[in-house]
């Protein structure tokens, strides 16, 4: 073996163990973030941390129970205003639109997704909170329920397109109209996959902290009903990761453990329920 | 004998017109309702962009392009300058960039073209995963454990080194550029890593072959073939990473330091556009103020906007590139 | 799996029309000033607890929020450490067509706080020293000017870090007001207010933020409320007043520099008791204030709103001292009591 060629091997095989080391760290830092997570919020997850309210600033022992119900009230408006526009949106444009009609719909819903999560709490703030007059559970599920748009329309259309043409042509010969179609064979066929959309569109809202800070505000009590301010999960560990006292920081911890926690079984759940298929009858 | 004969409506003919009528009605329905869901998402995009144009008139009408050069901002002599954010946002995206794209680049490598298909799929679901962590989990880590690291070991040993240089001058704080761009780095690493991936499994499989029959190794079958033919897809994955950069608002908040400044070394403290917003919005008093603050957010959306675009563009011409030799 | 969704589409639902009825209680919010927080937080869940009914969310987001929101209508009421100046007062009367009127609430200290590995003991600060500190003149802790009114203090010769507010703050307005009456190059350069072209420093987001950051950066000095110092058990210095001594904030302090304006409060209740006359007055000294609308629509919050000031003035003044703010002055709270009148 010439000189050359031995080297040539050897830097073929140092570059490719590096390729795997850089592998190997990209996926360590994903287990240390969750490891760190655990253990430091693993140890202040307590009973009152779920159903206690805060306390005033210095004293210790209160908890987040406001916020875990704010979130998951933003979270339910976000979802009524996102997955019907994405899901019927996605309907239209699989199956009735033109190619024109279509591209500007694509179009937008692109833009959108890349708009930075606080522009849209601008733009939260612009069109909810000030005429309404009110910082609320409302303006911040708008915003929320904006990001989950372009999210839930580009892969509900995807899944609805991935349905087999035999299928739809099956249908429409016998004698079916479109919409039953659509209703009846279509979307169930694509149920799995529009489900993991909504999923997954549904988990990357939920961490969001920007577009809630000039729209949710916050709450040291209960909010009640859906027109005043809310206390929410991401906001409260930012306020309290930020602040001087250790009980505070005990609390972020564990809310932060909460909410990864939360948005990685709805990840992995999504993914479970997408690896199973479509559901298409065995011919 | 009557002269005419109803014939009765039930006829075949008429008859099953009035039941397509009936259908193509519904169908006339669910096309309208589907339709109205699909363009309330072009309408609100819409008036996203025309709000964000309208509510930064005032600043744009008083400082015009000079708001791009002017370093000052300054709410009580009301002179805003967005000069410092835009710095900010460029420095740390380009550190997060230096040190993500080796690091993403090498892994997607190791993911598409040595790992077995078992582990590079549960590799990437992994990755996957990782870009699901909000941004304020980050910023949780960044504050408790970055920060100090960076404070107490990291800066000062930069310094004992290569503090000759400016770029690793001045006094440690723990936080800064160095430390947002880090984070930021953590946060595009999987964005990188799988669209990387992606366009590199999809570079046909005889580009490999005829390299690796010509004498090749493996590394130089992938570094000076596959990649290259992968390079258009790459930098798209880098674009998407740049985009997703430029936006983060909260991990970066937390670390950055939250100081309108420019200079030269990475350990100084900060602003990035996204940063000022979240921190100046609610309090921004008077409209010349909120109106800079808007154009601001402005500015990041086309930014992000432009960024986006060219991603999109590249990753599709390079898959396209990747079908059409495969069908040659 | 369909009644599976089923069930939950009707839990859900029953949850919403639950979430609306159950809380009947009045919710009235208020947003500004971090500064007094830590006894307003006191305040409004001691209130809270004894009148049920009413329920009084106030979030800290700094003075300038306070003002900015309350002008805009989208909180019932503001609060802040910097009055509101005229053009801001103008601005939310064009605005609503009615005032906006302020009640001072507690008094309290801004202290220069400061992490210096092996200092523990209060450091003795002269104006001069302070401005050229945050003025970015004065970049070492063993500088002469730190270091002559502290002999037999081991100050090192490291770089000060120093630590700003990085929102709109009347802590800051409070601070800077200061600077710019002990030193001619502060007006000039910086000027005072809620939101500053700071020269050097760090930001940190509320008094929770800067002590946070204070906290973990060593050699690091800046300017919080004097609670959260005392609260965290950050070592926070005495400043040199007009009469020339070197005066740590407390409650008699703060209180001596109020004595002054006491008797000759002004009908709006705007006034800066910082560098006051007086051998024993703590020289950075603020009174803060809610930002209480003239006219309320709601005649429920009205009401509300007039027996929560009205409580705070006798019962909550109780909880001030232990919180380290210094009570109202007696005229301050009978004058106050009459101007509850004006809002409708």
């Amino acid at each position: 073996m010439s000189p050359r060629l031995r080297w040539r091997k050897f830097v073929s095989g140092f570059m490719l163990t590096m390729t795997g080391v850089c592998a190997l760290v990209a996926v360590s830092v994903l287990f240390f973030i969750l490891g760190y997570l655990v253990y430091h919020g693993g140890t202040s997850i307590s009973w009152s941390f779920f159903t206690k309210l805060p306390k005033p600033v210095g004293e210790s022992g209160g908890g987040m129970a406001n916020a875990i119900v704010g979130s998951a009230k933003m979270l339910l408006v976000a979802s009524l205003l996102g997955v019907p526009i994405g899901f019927l949106g996605a309907i239209y444009l699989a199956e009735f639109s033109g190619s024109k009609v279509a591209f500007v719909v694509r179009y937008a819903a692109d833009l959108l997704n890349g708009v930075p999560s606080i522009v849209i709490g601008i733009f939260a703030y612009g069109l909810v909170v000030l005429p309404f007059k009110h910082f609320s559970t409302l303006a911040g599920g708008f915003a929320l329920g904006l990001m989950m748009i372009p999210i839930t329309l580009r892969s509900t259309e995807d899944f609805l397109l991935a349905v087999p043409r035999a299928l739809r042509e099956a249908a429409m010969a016998l004698g079916a109209s479109k919409w039953k179609t659509i209703a009846t064979v279509i979307v169930p066929a694509a149920y799995r996959g529009i489900l993991t959309a909504v999923l997954l569109a549904f988990a990357r809202v939920a961490g969001e902290t920007a577009p809630l800070l000039f729209t949710a505000l916050g709450n040291r009590f209960w909010s009640p009903g859906w027109n005043q301010p809310t206390a929410s999960l991401p906001v409260a560990i930012f306020n309290y990761a930020v602040s001087p006292y250790e009980d505070w920081h005990r609390q972020a911890w564990a809310a932060g453990l909460v909410l990864l926690g939360l948005i990685l079984v709805i990840n992995i759940v999504a993914r479970a329920v997408l690896a199973r298929g479509i559901a298409v009858p065995r011919a | 004998m009557a002269a005419t004969t109803t014939v009765p409506s039930a006829s075949p003919i008429t008859g099953s017109r009035s039941f397509l009528r009936k259908l193509r009605e519904g169908d006339e329905i669910a096309r309208l309702i589907t339709f109205l869901f699909a363009v309330s998402t072009v309408l609100v995009t819409l008036l996203l962009i025309i709000e964000l144009w309208r509510d930064s008139a005032l600043a744009r009408h008083k400082f015009g392009l000079q708001f791009f050069f002017t370093r000052v901002w300054d709410p009580i002599a009301e002179q805003f300058g967005a000069l410092p954010f835009i710095y900010g946002t460029l420095v740390t995206a380009t550190v997060s960039l230096v040190i993500a794209v080796p690091l993403g680049i090498g892994a997607a490598i190791f993911l598409a073209e040595l790992a077995p298909a078992r582990l590079s799929d549960s590799l990437e679901f992994f990755i996957d995963l990782l870009a699901a962590v909000p941004s304020v989990i980050y910023g949780l880590l960044g504050v408790f454990i970055v920060v100090p690291l960076m404070r107490d070991y990291a800066q000062p040993g930069l310094k004992k080194t290569l503090g000759f240089l400016p770029l690793f001058s001045g006094p440690a704080y723990g936080v800064g550029f160095l430390t947002a761009g880090i984070v930021l780095a953590i946060m595009v690493i999987p964005y990188i890593i799988s669209v990387s991936r992606e366009v590199l499994m999809s570079v046909p499989r005889d580009q490999r072959e005829a390299a690796l029959s010509l004498g090749a190794t493996r590394w130089e079958s992938t570094w000076k073939v596959v990649v290259p033919f992968a390079r258009t897809g790459i930098t798209g994955s880098i674009f998407l990473a740049l985009a997703r950069a430029l936006g983060e608002t909260m991990a970066v908040t937390m670390v950055i330091g939250n100081t309108p400044t420019i200079s030269a070394s990475l350990f100084s403290p900060g602003y990035s556009i996204a940063a000022v917003i979240a921190n100046e919005f609610t309090e921004a008093t008077g409209d010349l103020y909120l109106s800079a603050l808007i154009e601001l957010g402005l500015v990041l959306f086309l930014l992000t906007f432009l960024l986006n675009g060219l991603a999109r563009l590249l990753i599709v011409i390079t898959s396209q590139r990747g079908a059409g030799m495969a069908n040659a | 799996m369909r009644r599976i969704t089923g069930a939950i589409v009707v839990t859900l639902a029953l949850s919403m029309v639950a979430a609306v009825l159950v809380h009947a209680a009045l919710s009235i919010n208020g947003a500004g000033a971090t500064f007094p927080y830590p006894v307003y937080s006191k305040w409004f869940d001691e209130y809270q607890k004894k009148n049920s009914q009413v329920q009084i969310n106030y979030q800290s987001i700094g003075s300038g929020g306070g003002i900015k929101q309350v002008t805009e209508g989208t909180v019932d009421f503001g609060a802040s450490d910097g009055p509101m100046n005229d053009e801001q007062l103008k601005a939310f009367q064009d605005k609503h067509g009615f005032g906006i009127l302020h009640f001072p609430t507690v008094m309290g200290a801004v202290v220069p706080t400061y992490n210096v590995p092996g200092v523990t003991s209060a450091l003795n600060f002269t104006p001069d020293a302070l401005a050229g500190i945050f003025l970015g003149r004065i970049t070492k802790w063993n500088d002469p000017a730190i270091a002559g009114p502290n002999k037999g203090v081991n100050l090192p010769a490291a770089d000060i870090v120093v630590v700003h507010r990085s929102d709109g703050s009347g802590t800051t307005y409070c601070w800077t007001d200061y600077l710019s009456k002990v030193s001619d190059e502060w007006k000039t350069k910086v000027g005072k207010g809620t939101s500053v072209n700071w020269p050097v420093g760090l930001g940190g987001k509320g008094n929770e933020g800067v002590t946070g950051q204070i906290k973990n950066a060593p050699n690091s000095i800046g300017y919080v409320e004097l609670i959260y110092a005392v609260s965290n058990n950050i070592p926070y210095g005495s400043v040199k007043n007009s009469s020339g001594s070197f005066i740590k904030a407390d409650l008699a302090s703060v209180s001596a520099a109020a004595a002054a304006v006491a008797k000759t409060m002004p009908d709006d209740f705007r006034v800066s008791i910082t560098n006051p006359p007086g051998e024993t007055a703590y020289p950075i000294a603020t009174f803060t204030w809610l930002l209480i609308p003239e006219r309320f629509s709601d005649s429920a919050k009205r009401d509300a709103i007039k027996g929560f000031v009205n409580w705070m003035l006798v019962d909550g003044q109780n909880y001030a001292e232990q919180l380290s703010y210094a009570k109202l002055p007696n005229e301050v709270i009978a004058k106050e009591k009459k101007a509850l009148g004006k809002i409708q």
